[in-house]
């Protein structure tokens, strides 16, 4: 019987979210080491199993996986959630960058010393005016359920992993964009996608002071 | 006439030097179309096809490639520099992504605050040396083989090659302690398609200088508090 991935990371969104997102996704059940302390952190770099120091890793296959865009797309590729030749695998790959950096931006607004609100509002409108519409546009040029080859891909996980941190910073942002809202709708819908939603799961919340305080001391950044 | 690959960027490096330096390795002759204006860019944009309305972007088989990691990926899957297997491909997605974060640090360091500079060369080089290049070092030493990967050239190696020729730029000694690197340097450099692309009138860019930021800030109008938080 194969052995479940194991996820090494803080107890937080992050840069792990995504790869819980596309596991959950994909239906494949895995194990979580949370790292609370920097003994811990260093005993993993000690142990070498951190290729550039750095986490997340994520143990499967018999591989230390670290750099999270390379587990991602192991992962996608494992899974078929990456397309079914070169071209839908760069549509993916296209799509899927945009919305990483965009979580991106999300994550660091709590590590930003300045004023985080303003950091946040700058996000949101960065959502609705550069990436929103590209995916809103996208959906309405070929008007299928999902984003590339009509095919449930690691795009759409991503996309709607996209919103609904977009949405907790403001609840309205998809209000212009009806072919997204039903996009949301359809997706969340997807069994698996539906049990992640579920409280109890894996699913991490947003970053608190907490989170960022334990991060910063286990990294000592 | 085309078929060729056409690069959209400006007249330097940045991010669009790993896509030349994959191209030229694997043998591919591309086209650019330079970027000299504000307008030039303006009007790209206009056009439509920067998804993100950035550049870099790679219009090749029909496709308007855009995100670095995205026209990286797709050359070198067409091209057989990606690995044999799943697994394979992951190792090389680690190895280059690690080069990234150093490529990013050398790419952003001209844009540091006045004064700082020395603090963040040292932190570049203090990078290289104790994060990035033991990695690889270790690699080679520990299979033993000509290659990052698999025995056999990928786009691993190639990043690897255009990323130690930079940090050489900022300390020409910089490999002194890992003797793997430098008999994989130069090994890189005699091979056939990355010899001409050393040559002297090539695509390669040269290293940013005043003139080229200067450039660069007028096309794309940022200015540098931009990306200054880029530098840790």
């Amino acid at each position: 019987m194969a052995e479940k991935p194991r996820l090494y990371y803080f107890n937080g969104r992050g840069r792990m979210e995504s790869i819980r997102w596309l596991l959950a996704a994909a239906g494949v059940e895995f194990e979580e080491v949370f790292l609370e302390t920097r003994e811990q952190y260093l005993k993993l770099l000690e142990d070498g199993h951190l290729l550039f120091h750095q986490v997340p890793l994520v143990e499967m296959d018999g591989m230390k996986l670290t750099q999270t865009r390379a587990i991602l797309s192991y992962l996608a590729a494992k899974y078929n959630l990456y397309g079914k030749d070169l071209k839908e695998t760069a549509l993916i790959n296209m799509y899927v960058d945009g919305t990483l950096d965009l979580m991106m931006s999300i994550a660091l607004i709590s590590f930003k010393p300045s004023d985080q609100r303003q950091e946040a509002e700058l996000v949101v409108e960065k959502a609705k005016s550069r990436y929103f519409p590209v995916f809103e546009k996208i959906l309405k040029n070929h008007g299928q359920d999902f984003l590339v080859g009509n095919k449930f891909s690691w795009a759409d996980i991503q996309l709607l992993e996209a919103i609904l941190m977009v949405e907790e910073l403001n609840a309205t942002a998809l209000s212009k964009f009806p072919l997204l809202q039903a996009f949301k709708t359809r997706i969340s819908n997807i069994p698996t996608i539906k049990k992640f939603l579920q409280p109890g799961s894996q699913r991490k919340f947003p970053p608190d002071d907490h989170y960022v305080a334990t991060v910063k001391m286990i990294l000592q950044i | 006439m085309s078929g060729k690959p056409i690069l959209h960027y400006f007249n330097g490096r940045g991010r669009m030097e790993s896509v030349r330096w994959l191209l030229a390795a694997a043998g591919v002759e591309f086209e650019e179309k330079i970027l000299k204006s504000a307008e030039d860019f303006e009007n790209l944009v206009k056009g439509g096809n920067l998804m993100y309305q950035q550049v870099p972007m790679v219009e090749i088989d029909g496709l308007n490639l855009v995100q670095t990691r995205a026209i990286l990926k797709y050359i070198a899957a067409k091209y057989n520099l990606y690995g044999k297997d799943l697994k394979e491909k992951a190792l090389i997605d680690m190895y280059v992504e690690g080069m990234r974060d150093l490529n990013e640090m050398i790419m952003y360091y001209p844009l540091c605050y006045p004064g700082e500079e020395e603090k963040n060369l040292n932190f570049i080089l203090e990078r290289a040396t104790e994060r990035f290049f033991p990695v690889y070092e270790k690699a080679l030493k520990s299979h033993g083989k000509n290659y990052l990967v698999g025995n056999q050239m990928s786009w691993a190696d190639i990043q690897l090659f255009e990323a130690i020729l930079m940090v050489e730029e900022l300390k020409s000694d910089i490999l002194s302690a890992f003797p793997k690197l430098q008999e994989f340097k130069a090994r890189m450099s005699k091979l056939p398609s990355i010899q001409k692309f050393l040559q002297p009138g090539s695509q390669r860019k040269a290293k940013m200088d005043g003139k080229n930021l200067a450039e660069a800030k007028k096309i794309f109008k940022f200015d540098d508090s931009v990306f200054l938080k880029h530098m840790s």
